[in-house]
């Protein structure tokens, strides 16, 4: 039984990793119609970002991790928001009307461009990543032994996630963001400036890739130039199995993908443990394509 | 008249192409070991691009998983040649039954695959071939029998420059005959508008499950040809790195465009090799590259033919111009 809670706590922490990754495909998806393959990239890069400034800030914040923690996300999130805006403005904005083969095979070319070039500048091997959130056992109870970990990753991802949904459903700039999801000619049309639309959705989609690095890094503490390419595949894949272009979808199936996997590994086998997402994916596509929370729309001629 | 004597050209081709395979493959002893090697995987690579470009080029179907195909022809083939496999004349006998089914495994997979998943369009059906491809990796990974994670060793060397070359001239043959066919019509009909394709009474489906299901046949055969070289396979060769390096062959050679696929199989089989004095630079060059070639060039380097039927229309209209003015 004890076993059971910490495995439950574990998957519903890895889930939240998940959605808050999976929320940058789906609202990229929802207004741009493409899978973002180096979204997965740009989760790296915010864990290294994190590597290479963690001396620094907790040199600055003398060791408490209280500040340190919060402090090395907020820079790793700005960096990738900037890292972010670029890749739009540089590869995708030029093949905006372009078929979504074209886009994607260009978001795949950025992605090994991240990653190749994350090896030439990192280097290959894997690095151990600093503690950077405050590590105890908080419940130690009845043989049930809860680290601080997980919960500070549940409590983030869940901060965030309110953040984001006050800002797509109470802002300006979050309506606008959901009319172009509607229509984007329509929006345009509305006087909606598109091209800022699209870049805040990057800036949004990129900090939260880079929140979940730091998160997930902080629970699986080796950090390496492919470290986001199963993670990136598995919260495209929440994305997908929760309705795309949905926020409470794709933290939805950021929780079902967590939690999944977390128990296969624990009490199956570990090596099905990248598979199984997929096999989750696929049921779903077959028994209800638009996703859990998704509508379903006939094509339109 | 015209298409009965471009049908015997193709015919030519075909069987001067299997001579010439068979007459290299005598001498390819003399040959350095290290260029053989390349010229081999030029052979694998072009089978795997143009049988994709069948399904992503041709039936505009957009499949991410064609190393998983390859996987099980490899693994196919290689169980039955390490069983069976026997020396002389015979050991040739059982390669080609071995590379046939695992040609016919890997496309009745295909079917298994195909039936369910073609039902999806663009992005998802990426995505769905992409994780079918991965669930194929992992299932074997899990098989003890076929040596699991650790790979299957002790393939016997039974892929020469024939068997190789051999398959890329049938394989080309086919598929030009293929195209011209009822079948290639259905095709081209279903990428280049699939709402009027099903009202004029084509059966959509059908026509990208036989697209799907030829193309996994030969991805099958092309993986038994890569494992009876290299002797030694693994499950993490077959990743979707692998598959996506396929669909980048297909793209940058312009997407149904057999000869351009053939040549952009050719060129991204031997980059890689060339810019090896750079090794740490080549796949961030490749890379960029990739991007650049999106966004200047999207129909590929060679293109569909229009712009080079623009290129000759206008030409012939300023000879006719010219000749009008004199």
């Amino acid at each position: 039984m004890s076993e059971f809670i910490q495995q439950v706590i574990n998957g519903v922490s890895l889930g939240s990793i998940y959605a808050l990754i999976a929320l940058g495909y789906t609202m990229v998806y929802g207004i741009l119609r493409f899978i973002n393959f180096a979204h997965s990239d740009i989760f790296m890069i915010g864990a290294f970002v994190a590597y290479f400034a963690a001396p620094m800030i907790l040199k600055l914040c003398g060791g408490n991790l209280f500040l340190a923690g919060p402090l090395a996300m907020v820079l790793s999130m700005l960096v990738c928001s900037a890292l972010g805006v670029t890749i739009e403005k540089l590869a995708y904005k030029p093949l905006r009307s372009r078929p979504t083969i074209t886009v994607l095979i260009t978001a795949i070319g950025v992605s090994f461009f991240l990653e190749y070039g994350g090896q030439l500048v990192f280097g290959p091997d894997p690095k151990p990543f600093p503690d950077l959130i405050p590590k105890a056992n908080v419940i130690d109870a009845g043989g049930v032994v809860v680290s601080s970990t997980p919960l500070m990753v549940i409590g983030t991802a869940i901060g965030l996630m309110l953040l984001l949904r006050w800002v797509v459903m109470s802002t300006k700039t979050g309506t606008a963001m959901r009319a172009l999801s509607f229509n984007l000619q329509a929006a345009k049309l509305m006087g909606i400036n598109i091209n800022r639309i699209v870049s805040f959705t990057f800036v949004l989609g990129s900090s939260l890739a880079a929140a979940a690095a730091v998160l997930y890094a902080s629970v699986y503490p080796s950090i390496n130039p492919l470290m986001g390419v199963f993670p990136g595949l598995k919260a495209f894949i929440a994305a997908v199995v929760g309705g795309i272009g949905n926020l409470v979808g794709a933290a939805l199936g950021g929780l079902i993908i967590g939690i999944t996997e977390t128990f296969v590994t624990g009490y199956i086998s570990a090596t099905y443990r990248d598979a199984i997402a997929f096999g989750i994916l696929i049921v779903i596509l077959l028994f209800r394509p638009a996703g859990l929370l998704g509508k379903f729309e006939s094509e339109r001629v | 008249m015209m298409q009965k004597s471009a049908h015997f050209t193709r015919r030519l081709v075909l069987l001067v192409t299997i001579v010439v395979a068979l007459v290299v493959a005598h001498f390819e002893s003399n040959f350095n070991a290290y260029y053989f090697q390349i010229i081999i995987y030029i052979g694998v690579n072009v089978i795997l691009a143009a049988s994709l470009n069948l399904v992503n080029g041709f039936t505009g179907q957009f499949s991410l998983g064609h190393a998983g195909f390859m996987a099980v022809g490899a693994y196919t083939s290689a169980v039955i040649t390490s069983h069976f496999g026997a020396g002389g004349i015979t050991a040739s006998f059982v390669f080609l039954g071995a590379l046939l089914c695992g040609g016919l495994v890997a496309s009745f997979l295909g079917l298994l695959v195909g039936i369910p998943s073609l039902r999806l369009k663009g992005d998802y059906l990426a995505i769905v071939t992409l994780g079918f491809g991965e669930i194929i990796r992992v299932i074997i990974q899990n098989i003890d029998f076929l040596g699991g994670a650790r790979g299957f060793t002790g393939i016997p060397k039974l892929t020469n420059f024939f068997w190789v070359f051999a398959f890329v001239a049938i394989l080309m043959y086919l598929l030009s005959n293929l195209i011209r066919s009822t079948y290639g019509k259905g095709f081209l009909a279903v990428r280049d508008d699939e709402v009027a394709a099903e009202a004029m009474g084509i059966n959509t489906t059908r026509y990208k499950v036989i697209a799907f299901v030829t193309g996994a046949f030969f991805a099958g055969i092309a993986g038994g040809l890569y494992a009876h070289f290299v002797t030694y396979i693994n499950p993490s060769q077959f990743s979707f790195v692998k598959s996506i390096e396929i669909v980048v062959m297909v793209i940058v050679g312009g997407m149904g465009h057999n000869v351009g696929v053939f040549i952009s199989a050719l060129v991204l089989t031997v980059l890689p090799e060339a810019l090896r004095p750079i090794a740490e630079y080549r796949m961030v060059i490749y890379s960029l590259a990739l991007v650049i070639i999106m966004i200047s060039r999207p129909q590929g380097l060679f293109g569909d033919g229009e712009y080079f039927k623009k290129l000759l229309q206008s030409f012939k209209g300023k000879v006719r111009a010219s000749r009008a003015r004199s």
